[in-house]
């Protein structure tokens, strides 16, 4: 497919009377792990939420997959084949992890073979199939609402900080399933703070401030590049590791 | 099982009560004589009918709605003035009933897309305009509805006392139209609190409750809030509307104290809240224990006040004068004591152990 899978182009949202986009320009490759960086407050929460429909964009177009999805109804974004994992994971607390999964399936039964490899992945979801989601631990509810948004093929999948809170040990099973994920093609736009997380699931970079994407280009070449991680993110990757 | 669409009581006490309920209900007129307790009977199952689908929307939806009880009253109404303008006939009561449930369905259409979009209180203020609208225009229209007085009506022949249609009494009971009239409510309250349950726990039922727990993350998955808002909306007026037709088809009368007041929404409310939001069950017990404690406290504290006539100020307190003031204190307590209802409890109560 000819361009990009997702681009915005002078994108501008306000959230009630702040101004917090304020010209976001940015392209998401078909295929791959797009990281979006930059410090608390930049906007890219609110670049998700914009794309997913959460906030309707002021001024600007947002396309996906060649089709203008800025100022849609949310849920036809959805099924356009976008799914979106918030950092809040919204995962319904007094439905059991199976009736999560199969509402987000949205027609029919989960695919079994599907269902497997997300087993595979997060065996705790196995294990509390029957049990109320609301039971479930901080890490365990990250994988749900992970699990919710891959339990059918989707083009594009936009992640909020899936670290925050979360134990190491669970951070592993997660790298693995991004990277699994990435391996069957889908493309991911992953807003994170974990530099190892970022670092290790990442292959493109944007980084945001004040309400644009300042700088684009590889994740290699920023884990590489001290003094440009420095200027970028007043931070190197190799001290807060 | 299937009947129950997999969703069972999950307590060995619930069980317990709905069954006891049920065969309570089924064969209220062969265990208690008199007219009270199958007047009583009725009742109960008109609101089980009236509760559930009122739960539907609070506990299931998470819509706060006050018109509830219009639609009761567009059903009593509905059948009622049918009878009373036309010839008592079947086809008449049920002309009366399907042209309210058109009305009452529109009306929940149309308030629902208009104001489902707006934040809960708003939605609630806006069906409690609509509702109190609704109660003045038929008191008002009284050439046409009877106003205050309301209108005593014929049902059809069959559903009358005087109609028998065994010549001997069985097992002690006259098997007449009041018999049959009964029945009648008993088995379309079982048949559309089954089709409710059904529907709770089908797909549409699961899309309600993320919708009343996070309407966002509901609308990211892909599902359009307003839309499945406003059937619940219509299906539970609906099923209101069958619970108002029922009413007056037993009462063979209709008029605002019975429907549209505002004390029969408090009422509702009371026994949604006692029973257990979110469970149907809850509503079968809330409306169960209400209306017989409605019906039944005074004549105990009548009986308790004759006992204690020797002590005087505990005669006094439990005077049956005195009867609302008890049903407001058992109300309390069961809050305080039950917040997540009588079902809420004794689920929770079996996960502990």
């Amino acid at each position: 497919m000819a361009g990009p899978l997702l681009s915005l182009a002078g994108v501008h949202t306000h959230i009630g009377r702040y101004h917090i986009l304020q010209g976001v320009d940015l392209a998401v490759e078909d295929g791959g792990v797009t990281v979006l960086l930059g410090r608390n407050g930049a906007g890219k929460t609110t670049t998700l939420r914009t794309v997913m429909g959460l906030w309707k964009p002021s001024a600007g177009s947002v396309v996906f997959a060649g089709r203008p999805i800025g100022g849609a109804p949310t849920p036809d974004i959805a099924r356009a084949g976008i799914a979106y994992v918030p950092e809040s994971m919204g995962i319904f607390a007094d439905l059991t992890v199976e009736e999560n999964m199969v509402l987000a399936a949205r027609d029919g039964p989960p695919d079994a073979g599907r269902l497997d490899w997300i087993f595979s992945v997060f065996p705790a979801l196995r294990t509390f199939w029957h049990h109320r989601a609301g039971v479930l631990s901080g890490g365990q509810k990250q994988m749900l609402s992970i699990a919710r948004a891959v339990i059918e093929p989707r083009r594009l999948i936009l992640v909020d900080e899936p670290t925050k809170g979360i134990a190491p040990a669970i951070i592993e099973s997660m790298i693995r399933a991004f990277l699994e994920l990435k391996a069957t093609g889908t493309t991911i736009l992953l807003v994170e703070q974990n530099v190892r997380f970022a670092g290790a699931v990442g292959d493109r970079v944007a980084v945001m401030d004040d309400g644009r994407v300042v700088h684009t280009g590889s994740m290699r070449e920023l884990v590489a590049d001290a003094a440009l991680q420095a200027r970028l993110l007043g931070l190197s990757l190799e001290a807060s590791h | 099982m299937s009947l129950l669409s997999g969703d069972l009581p999950r307590s060995r006490i619930l069980s317990l009560l709905l069954l006891a309920v049920l065969v309570g209900l089924a064969f209220a007129p062969f265990l208690f004589g008199g007219a009270q307790p199958i007047n009583t009977a009725a009742k109960v199952c008109v609101f089980i009918l009236l509760v559930a689908s009122y739960d539907l929307l609070i506990g299931y939806s998470g819509i706060v709605s006050f018109a509830h009880t219009m639609f009761f009253g567009i059903g009593g109404y509905g059948v009622g003035l049918a009878l009373y303008y036309g010839t008592a006939t079947w086809p008449v009561a049920l002309g009366g009933l399907a042209a309210a449930l058109v009305t009452g369905v529109l009306l929940a259409f149309a308030i629902g897309l208009f104001s489902l979009r707006v934040r809960a209180l708003f939605y609630a203020m806006i069906t409690l305009a609509v509702a109190s609208a609704f109660a003045v225009l038929a008191s008002q229209l009284s050439a046409f509805t009877g106003g205050e007085d309301g209108r005593s009506f014929r049902v059809p022949d069959a559903l009358r006392p005087g109609t028998k249609f065994l010549d001997a009494p069985l097992f002690g009971v006259d098997v007449n139209g009041r018999l049959l009239a009964y029945y009648i409510v008993f088995l379309t309250v079982l048949a559309l609190f089954l089709l409710l349950l059904r529907i709770v726990n089908s797909p549409f039922g699961r899309v309600l409750q993320a919708i009343r727990e996070n309407e966002f993350r509901a609308e990211a998955l892909g599902y359009r809030v307003v839309r499945y808002r406003v059937a619940a909306n219509c299906i539970a007026a609906a099923l209101a509307v069958v619970a108002g037709g029922l009413n007056a088809l037993w009462l063979r009368y209709t008029g605002p104290d019975t429907t549209l007041s505002f004390t029969i929404m408090m009422d509702i409310l009371l026994m949604v809240v006692i029973g257990g939001m979110g469970t149907l069950y809850g509503s079968v017990l809330g409306a169960t224990l209400f209306v017989v404690a409605q019906n039944y406290l005074q004549k105990l504290m009548g009986s308790a006040a004759q006992a204690l006539e020797a002590t005087p100020l505990l005669a006094r307190l439990v005077d049956p004068d005195r009867w609302l003031l008890w049903l407001g204190v058992l109300f309390v307590l069961s809050v305080y004591f039950f917040p997540t209802g009588i079902v809420g409890r004794l689920r929770s109560g079996r996960q502990a152990r």
